[in-house]
């Protein structure tokens, strides 16, 4: 394993993968509140005309993509806002077109399809050291909004009417984040590449929340599985000599088949009805009868959600780590 | 209330199309402080666009609408006003209470900076007059639909406003949280606030209702004292042309035959 760290393009291509699994569920957390999980897929798409225009006019592909993917999400966000978009076959148009537009200017520069193909799906040996300065520089412009204003593009995206009668500029933010989307999904094509960089952004969110409640606690753990698959799937792709893309969104599926169950385990253990079974007791020793403090809270209201036990001819109800049983007008403690 | 004469919420010959489909057709009524105004009607009737309409969400065709004496256009003092959306329109399943709650402070605070104790103390207040303050790490999956829609009024309510302005806040809420919510709402109105509500069914919060606009196709047919039986709500026409109390409020003994005096007319006409 410190084996690859001696080679100079592991270590560029361990941290660009280590940036992108940073951002990517960052980023994808606003968007899977917005219900638009497939909007990172689509901007991939629009990414890869800016990289068929690199590849055509012989510049660095990923400052061209940035700005390609960056008016495309732009130009998709405004539709949108005047409610031109409302059908997706204007989305599908521009991001369709974006995907024909690069394939076809791949041709004329001379590569074909095989040129794009790096960008597609991850490639260790391409990331060169400019690129990492410009993902470095690019992942603090991401982040420092993403984490920065947090409440209000959790506002904007959760509940868009709420936020504007607050008084927030909804408009503003949603542009912010489709503009921070592009940014991210144009840095994550060296690592997961274009046509995959949509799953590190759904899948650690997804996977997250099934593990932690809240949104902002599972915005940072999703940061943290993106961490860990981006690392671990171009580490993984070095000895497998493939592309890291694939082997990053199989990790990332991987963690959120192992969240499932446990999200189900979590869930049961909140709302199950649970039938407490004792020993029959014939020492005729009388229970003590031992009365809670003062219990502001009456059990079995609409708002009570302590869990219910029954507890042989009775109801209990669970309430930190003790069982309160109602009698007359107090409670007892079973 | 002829003191604050001035209404909190105005609306003039206001006419809303969406489609290019008239939805509401010059609508005007007025919100005063310290007044439940309930905004009824059939489903189409216009109610939700009309409260989008005020709030500036959905844009005038035509007419004018003032909050707090500002043109909708010019007016920036957004934490006036609490909103309370449609609580199917929304998808805060993954939240916690206190994130929904805490988003209310919003317009108080600067983009990049953290919650002040101020936020904090008005998120906290706020949960607590919906009677929700032991929820605060609940997820809002895990709550009811009356609970819920109590977080989304804490949410409201975390601004601090003037105007409250609620849609549907009923519409799937079983009848015991109905109450709850007649409650938190009665609380509201003792504190000084104006509350707009849209009611599919009148229900627990009647007795809260000071006024009521009834709207059918766009037009308000009524603006009054809440109507009293669904008959009148969906047909509303009949009481405009009297004969309505006779048929419906009074006993059997002021019936349509002959009346006959007893002592008992006597006693009551001197009591009233």
């Amino acid at each position: 394993m410190i084996g690859i760290l001696s080679y100079p393009f592991m270590q560029r291509a361990l941290l660009a993968a280590l940036l992108t699994g940073l951002l990517a569920p960052a980023i994808g957390g606003y968007i899977v509140q917005r219900r638009l999980s497939l909007l990172g897929d689509g901007l991939g798409h629009v990414a890869i005309a800016g990289v068929g225009l690199a590849l055509l006019t012989r510049q660095a592909p990923i400052p061209v993509a940035v700005v390609v993917c960056v008016a495309g999400a732009v130009l998709v966000e405004v539709l949108r806002q005047r409610g031109k978009a409302t059908g997706d076959v204007g989305l599908a148009i521009l991001f369709y077109g974006g995907l024909a537009a690069g394939v076809l200017m791949s041709a004329f520069a001379g590569g074909g399809t095989g040129a794009l193909s790096q960008y597609l799906f991850g490639s260790l040996t391409s990331v060169t050291s400019g690129d990492l300065v410009l993902i470095g520089i690019l992942a603090v412009v991401v982040l420092v909004p993403t984490i920065g204003l947090a409440p209000q593009l959790f506002a904007v995206s959760a509940d868009e009417d709420f936020a504007r009668v607050l008084g927030l500029p909804t408009r503003f933010y949603n542009i912010v984040v489709v503009v921070l989307a592009a940014i991210t999904v144009t840095l994550s094509m060296r690592t997961v590449g274009l046509l995959l960089v949509s799953a590190l952004m759904v899948v650690p969110v997804a996977a997250a929340q099934n593990l932690v409640p809240g949104f902002y606690a599972a915005l940072g753990t999703a940061m943290g599985i993106g961490v860990l698959v981006s690392v671990g799937g171009a580490a993984g792709s070095f000895y497998l000599d493939a592309a890291p893309g694939a082997l990053i969104v199989v990790f990332a599926i991987a963690v959120f088949a192992v969240s499932w169950p446990i999200s189900t385990l979590l869930a049961r253990r909140r709302t199950a009805p649970v039938i407490i079974t004792e020993p029959a007791d014939h020492s005729e020793i009388p229970t003590p009868h031992v009365l809670t403090g003062t219990h502001p809270h009456h059990h079995g209201d609409p708002d009570c959600d302590h869990q219910a036990v029954i507890h042989q001819d009775h109801v209990d109800y669970v309430h930190d780590g003790h069982r309160h049983a109602v009698h007359r007008d107090h409670y007892d403690e079973h | 209330m002829e003191l604050t004469s001035d209404p909190v919420l105005r609306a003039d010959d206001v006419s809303v199309e969406l489609g290019g489909l008239p939805i509401l057709r010059g609508i005007s009524l007025t919100v005063h402080s310290g007044e439940t105004v309930a905004l009824l009607g059939g489903n189409g009737s216009g109610k939700s666009t009309l409260v989008r309409t005020l709030l500036g969400l959905t844009p005038l065709r035509r007419g004018t609408i003032t909050l707090f004496g500002t043109d909708l256009d010019d007016f920036k003092r957004w934490s006036r006003v609490g909103y309370v959306p449609q609580r199917s329109t929304i998808n805060l399943t993954r939240a916690k209470v206190s994130e929904i709650v805490g988003s209310g402070r919003l317009g108080h605070r600067p983009p990049f900076l953290p919650p002040t104790r101020d936020d904090r103390q008005a998120a906290k207040e706020a949960l607590e007059v919906v009677g929700l303050a032991d929820r605060a790490s609940a997820e809002m999956q895990h709550l009811s639909g009356g609970q819920q829609q109590r977080v989304l009024i804490a949410r409201a309510l975390a601004t601090r406003p003037d105007l409250l302005v609620l849609d549907e806040p009923t519409a799937g809420v079983d009848l015991e949280h109905q109450q709850i919510l007649a409650d938190v709402l009665a609380e509201l109105l003792r504190r000084g606030m104006a509350i707009l509500v849209v009611l599919h069914e009148i229900g627990p919060l009647a007795p809260l209702v000071d006024r009521a606009i009834v709207l059918r196709e766009g037009r308000v047919v009524h603006d009054g004292e809440l109507p009293r039986s669904a008959a009148e709500l969906h047909d509303h026409h009949r009481t405009q042309h009297g004969g309505h109390e006779h048929e419906t409020a009074d006993g059997p003994q002021r019936g349509s035959g002959p009346h006959v005096a007893g002592p008992l007319d006597l006693r009551s006409g001197a009591e009233s």
